[in-house]
């Protein structure tokens, strides 16, 4: 029954380290696609499953249903109330985690070899016939509730929601995906249902299995686990255009540190420049102590304990978002820094020496991520929800490699907008004000 | 004794005689080795450990030792600043440091056959560091930003700081890692100085390599580039002030704007993992789990956030995994309109009738098997090994203590429990702490 469409030996190779992955697609029985990487070394398994949606998939006034029904898997289902339900998880000494993202359902779970079909049966009650009894909606909500009144307390939190407000308005992206107090505080039993029903469907789930199990059997057991889900759920939302021009949002809180959440438009994740604006962003922002950022704000003044920046492309959206925290006195010269750094690499690009360097780096850290038998199952599945084949764990280093100087220049030009770079600043920052 | 440990080892299901594969050796200037093999992908960790940290500071210098870590990233005799981690990068590896109360430890997780680059850098900035004033200056605004994002833009770090340090009354735990602020403000290059040259040695440091390695390769290496450096003789006897008999209990209010609910936290002084002696702790692992654990199955989870909607998050934990004392915690974020006073007396009533009452066997069983499994997950991480094998061996603990440990938590009885229970829940251990936003919360 079972078939294998592709058993690969695939070597990631590197100037420096080589990881072996034998990846095995597999399609059960019932038309479940997986990849699998068999490792018996150690007596447990990791199983990921994702699934397209998420919290975009809350329904008009419903904001934070996903995200609440996600909580609430672990909070009892079939015959067993949440006490009942736990109980049992602990017996087992498996791990099970739901949790709802802006784009997606992501579970995750470990479980021994020497328990893993009453493991699996667990995992497939919590997925398949949740109870969401109202004490348990009601506990849940309250705690719910109470990160949302922390978040409203955060710099942090209260930077990157006033940044995604004003960039995506009404649009999922635009809020966060917890929900409001007013919206939560509404949500019924039956929302936990409908959520349910639009989160947890096939045609967008993704599978990856790794550890001490075979391809063979992988089929079945994924048939039993997730057979009884809905074949289809509710469309997707549409894109949406990054509606932030640049400049400067201060929120006033009192606190002795600025928190500044930045960024601006970005590309997508299939663009055929990504991977040089991928490099870019690495040697501007993302490659630690050596980017440039760090460099010049952290390394030669002192203003932060830490600045990054990182391309982010959504389903929806694309961005290239950024953050820095430095006292109230200092944060108006780390963004101008920041914004100097933008223009800077915009106008001149990077040296040959500098994309040689990262080039090393990236290619040469690629092999390390493949790492233990829960990043490597997290990383096939998230391979197969941007759909990536198994090949390109081969293939990925020649993709950087492939950049030139040429191309990471153009795209810098291109890309990066010093103009178009807007900041929210938390907290009561000497010598800057909101823009218009 | 023995007896009863080896029929219990046989208890065990057969996934448990799993175990990493480890070698030590002890080089002739006094650094320790460990290696730790794992031959499931080509990578190595090289850690080197300092058995130094924040409470080995002098008094008035505070977040010396974590400052000094910073600067290890600074230019050597050989090394530019910077060109340490750069040709790390450069070599497609990633490399990091951190400092705790007991150690200071370095890192670098790379290509295996980059080994050897990473012990000739790492054993050259052990003493050859050439940190200039204007290093000091620069990176001190740095680390004063550091605390500035880890506690100081924190409510709930700032309250834990008062908390720990009405806790210890006369041992350095009491002092933050980071430091003092007014104190990191005061550091120059002298203070960090005179830690470097006294503590940064051979005879001070283990070595700790996890991956695809042969120990006679590793050990090699460790001789050709960290034997020949001198033992530091001047090295002191690691003995800090203990705590006195605490006589009364502590209780504090912490008031800041930016509490977005109110909480309390309740810690007392416990017993730690020490040499040969590691039964206390263990029962106090257990008591963290059964009071406290996990919300749907432990006493508190159970009586304050299903049986009653007391409060909408309870915890106990125990951290035992430090070289002279330890701390066992518990702590409740009230429901909304019910007041910290009741949510304490509730958390008390408790905990009392926990100590009253005869220990579930099937939470015992329960527990035991997720301890076992533990070790089994353990396995999947190779720099969470090292990391075990690192921390105990700075905190004076041995290798075999390191291997007994998953023994001697099976061995766990309910009679260790209470009686451990019994020693350590006393209140005139302890410090109650409640978080509020104003003065009219702190009911």
């Amino acid at each position: 029954m079972l078939r294998i469409l592709i058993a690969l030996c695939l070597t990631i190779v590197a100037t420096t380290a080589r990881a072996e992955l034998d990846i095995k697609q597999v399609t059960s029985p019932g038309g479940i696609n997986a990849w699998v990487v068999e490792e018996p070394a150690i007596p447990f398994v990791a199983l990921e499953i994702r699934i397209q949606g998420g919290g975009t998939l809350d329904l008009p006034g419903k904001r934070g249903a996903t995200n609440l029904m996600a909580a609430l898997l672990e909070e009892g289902s079939g015959d067993m109330t949440a006490q009942e339900f736990q109980t049992t998880l602990e017996d087992l000494a498996a791990s099970f985690t739901f949790r709802a993202f802006d784009d997606s359902m992501q579970i995750s779970a470990r479980f021994l070899t020497e328990n893993k079909e009453e493991a699996i049966a667990l995992l497939r009650q919590a997925l398949v016939s949740p109870r969401f009894d109202q004490d348990a909606l009601d506990r849940v909500r309250a705690q719910v509730i109470a990160g949302i009144n922390s978040d409203a307390k955060t710099p942090n939190a209260i930077a990157s929601s006033t940044f995604y407000a004003n960039a995506f308005g009404d649009h999922p992206y635009g809020s966060s995906i917890d929900g409001t107090i007013d919206s939560v505080t509404a949500l019924t039993r039956d929302d936990m249902f409908a959520a349910h029903r639009n989160a947890l469907v096939l045609d967008r789930l993704y599978v990856s299995v790794v550890g001490d199990t075979t391809a063979e059997t992988v089929g079945a057991m994924l048939d039993d686990l997730l057979g009884d889900l809905p074949a289809e759920g509710p469309p997707l939302p549409d894109d949406v255009a990054f509606g932030l021009d640049g400049g400067i949002t201060v929120v006033d809180f009192e606190t002795p540190q600025s928190v500044a959440f930045f960024g601006q438009a970005g590309l997508k994740r299939d663009d055929e420049d990504f991977f040089a604006a991928f490099v870019l962003n690495h040697i501007l922002g993302a490659g630690g102590f050596e980017s440039r950022l760090m460099t010049e704000v952290r390394e030669k003044r002192g203003l932060t304990y830490g600045i990054g920046t990182s391309l982010v492309p959504k389903y929806h959206a694309e961005m290239i978002l950024g953050t820095v925290a430095s006292s109230n006195e200092t944060i108006a010269e780390a963004i101008a820094v920041t914004r100097n750094e933008w223009e800077r690499m915009a106008r001149e690009g990077v040296t040959p020496e500098e994309l040689a360097v990262a080039k090393t780096f990236l290619t040469g850290e690629y092999p390390l991520r493949f790492d233990g038998n829960a990043d490597i199952a997290s990383i096939m599945a998230g391979m197969q929800m941007i759909g990536l084949t198994p090949d390109y764990v081969v293939d990925r280093n020649s993709f950087v490699e492939a950049v030139t100087l040429e191309d990471v220049n153009r795209v810098a030009a291109e890309l990066l907008q010093p103009e178009g770079l807007h900041f929210v600043v938390v907290g009561q920052p000497e010598g800057l004000e909101s823009t218009q | 004794m023995k007896r009863l440990f080896a029929a219990l080892v046989m208890a065990l299901s057969a996934t448990a005689a799993q175990a990493e594969e480890v070698t030590t050796y002890t080089l002739d200037n006094g650094m320790e080795v460990v290696v730790i093999e794992d031959r499931r992908a080509p990578v190595v960790v090289h850690m080197l450990w300092y058995k130094v940290g924040s409470a080995d500071e002098p008094v008035g210098a505070s977040g010396v030792a974590h400052f000094l870590e910073h600067l290890l990233f600074k230019a050597t005799d050989v090394l530019e600043s910077g060109e340490f981690s750069a040709t790390v990068a450069a070599n497609g590896g990633r490399d990091n440091a951190f400092t705790s109360y007991d150690y200071t430890a370095y890192f670098q997780r790379v290509a295996a056959d980059r080994l050897e680059l990473m012990m000739q850098m790492e054993s050259n900035r052990m003493n050859n560091l050439r940190i200039t004033a204007e290093d000091v200056e620069t990176e001190r605004q740095v680390i004063l930003e550091e605390r500035n994002q880890r506690t100081e833009n924190n409510p709930n770090a700032l309250a834990r700081e008062q908390f720990r340090a009405a806790l210890f009354q006369n041992h350095r735990y009491g002092v933050p890692i980071i430091g003092w602020k007014h104190e990191m403000e005061e550091l120059d290059l002298q203070d960090v100085l005179g830690f470097y040259d006294l503590y940064y040695s051979p005879n001070n440091a283990i070595l700790v390599v996890a991956g695809d390695v042969e120990p006679e390769d590793v050990l090699a290496l460790a001789e050709q580039y960290y034997g020949v450096l001198p033992a530091e003789d001047q090295l002191p006897v690691r003995e800090r002030p203990q705590e006195p008999p605490q006589r009364a209990e502590r209780r504090i209010t912490y008031v800041d704007a930016r509490v977005s609910q109110p909480y309390l936290v309740r810690m007392y002084l416990a017993p730690e993992r020490d040499p040969g002696a590691q039964r206390e702790a263990a029962a106090l692992v257990y008591l963290a789990e059964l009071l406290g654990g996990s919300p749907f199955t432990s006493a508190l989870g159970q009586a304050l956030q299903f049986d009653t909607q007391t409060a909408i998050y309870t915890n106990a934990s125990y951290n035992g995994f430090t070289l002279d004392h330890g701390v066992f915690s518990f702590s409740i974020v009230p429901t909304d309109g019910v007041s910290l006073s009741e949510a304490e007396a509730a958390m008390d009533e408790v905990v009392n009738a926990f100590l009253e009452a005869e220990i579930d066997p099937a939470r015992m069983e329960s527990i035991r098997t997720q301890l076992r499994a533990s070790e089994i997950y353990a396995l999947d991480n190779v720099q969470g090994l090292a990391q075990r094998y690192g921390a105990a061996l700075s905190q004076s603990l041995t290798v075999a203590d390191v291997q007994e440990w998953p023994q001697i938590l099976q061995s766990v009885t309910e009679d260790d429990i209470k009686a451990v229970a019994a020693k350590v829940l006393n209140r005139d251990q302890s410090v109650t702490g409640w978080v509020v936003a104003n003065q009219e919360e702190a009911r």
